[in-house]
């Protein structure tokens, strides 16, 4: 499923990184941890996290992810949102809590 | 052979995970297995993360052989008392404010170990942590 795709069905804002809306989205990866993400996430993952610092772009460029989803309406900083055009990463925001959009977009990968 | 070195900057988080990025577009450029290019960007994710945490500065010397690729991390630094503690899974000192970045799960020396055949750290407190780990290319 391609991230705009998602993005339709969840009905989630698109901060940045519009270039990359077409990237397949393999699978979602839920986590706060940075390390956790590093050592566990697989490519193609959209990774569902709070955190809105640019660490998050280099880790999610590293790991190949699909986008980042920023939940309960926070929004990227500046040099994140910047770090996430320059990769064509898109940061994707919504107003629910971790564990509701994880589970809409895990209901949504199993179909 | 081919040899590559970078600098890391200790306290800079704006800047953590440069030489993990070039690295991985060397890797790329000269057609490493994609799996094993995966493992050695999350061990050399972390070893950079933890000189940018943890230290005051360090440098990155990287050989790329037909074998193997070494990569050694030498730091100025605290230094690390009881390297065994330290590798155990949770175990951190990081401040509060690196944990609320997410960094600091105390998974860093562990994911290393996860993702390098060889994997060998010394340190001096007050001076200094070199890690060093190797990973194969024919597997
Ligand atoms: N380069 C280093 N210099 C000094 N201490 C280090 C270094 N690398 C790791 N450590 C110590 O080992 C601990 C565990 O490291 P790690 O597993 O990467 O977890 P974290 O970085 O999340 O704390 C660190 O909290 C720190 O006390
Ligand atoms: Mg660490």
């Amino acid at each position: 499923m391609k991230v705009t795709e998602i993005v339709e069905k969840l009905n989630l804002k698109v901060f940045s990184g519009k270039e990359g809306l077409n990237n397949e989205v393999t699978n979602g990866y839920t986590s706060d941890l940075l390390s956790d993400v590093m050592g566990h996430a697989d490519a193609g993952n959209a990774w569902i996290t709070l955190q809105t610092h640019k660490n998050v772009m280099a880790i999610a460029s590293l790991k190949d992810l699909s986008a980042v989803i920023l939940v309960k309406g926070f929004e990227p900083e500046e040099d994140m949102a910047a770090q996430s055009n320059e990769e064509g990463i898109p940061v994707l925001g919504t107003s629910e809590e971790a564990f509701t959009i994880s589970g809409k977009l895990y209901g949504m990968l199993q179909k | 052979m081919m040899h590559f070195e970078f600098h890391v900057e200790g306290g800079n988080f704006t800047k953590a995970g440069a030489a993990s990025s070039q690295l991985k577009k060397i890797l790329k450029q000269l057609n490493v297995d994609p799996k094993i290019i995966k493992r050695i960007v999350v061990a050399l994710y972390e070893a950079e993360v933890n000189v940018v945490a943890h230290a005051f500065q360090g440098d990155i010397f990287i050989d790329i052989d037909t074998e193997k690729i070494g990569i050694k991390l030498v730091d100025q630094g605290p230094g690390i008392a009881d390297i065994e503690l330290a590798m155990q899974k949770g175990y951190s000192t990081a401040s509060s404010s690196v944990r609320e970045m997410g960094f600091g799960a105390g998974m860093g020396l562990p994911n290393i170990k996860n993702n390098s055949d060889e994997l060998k750290i010394t340190s001096e407190v007050n001076v200094g942590t070199t890690v060093e780990f190797v990973t194969y290319l024919n597997q």
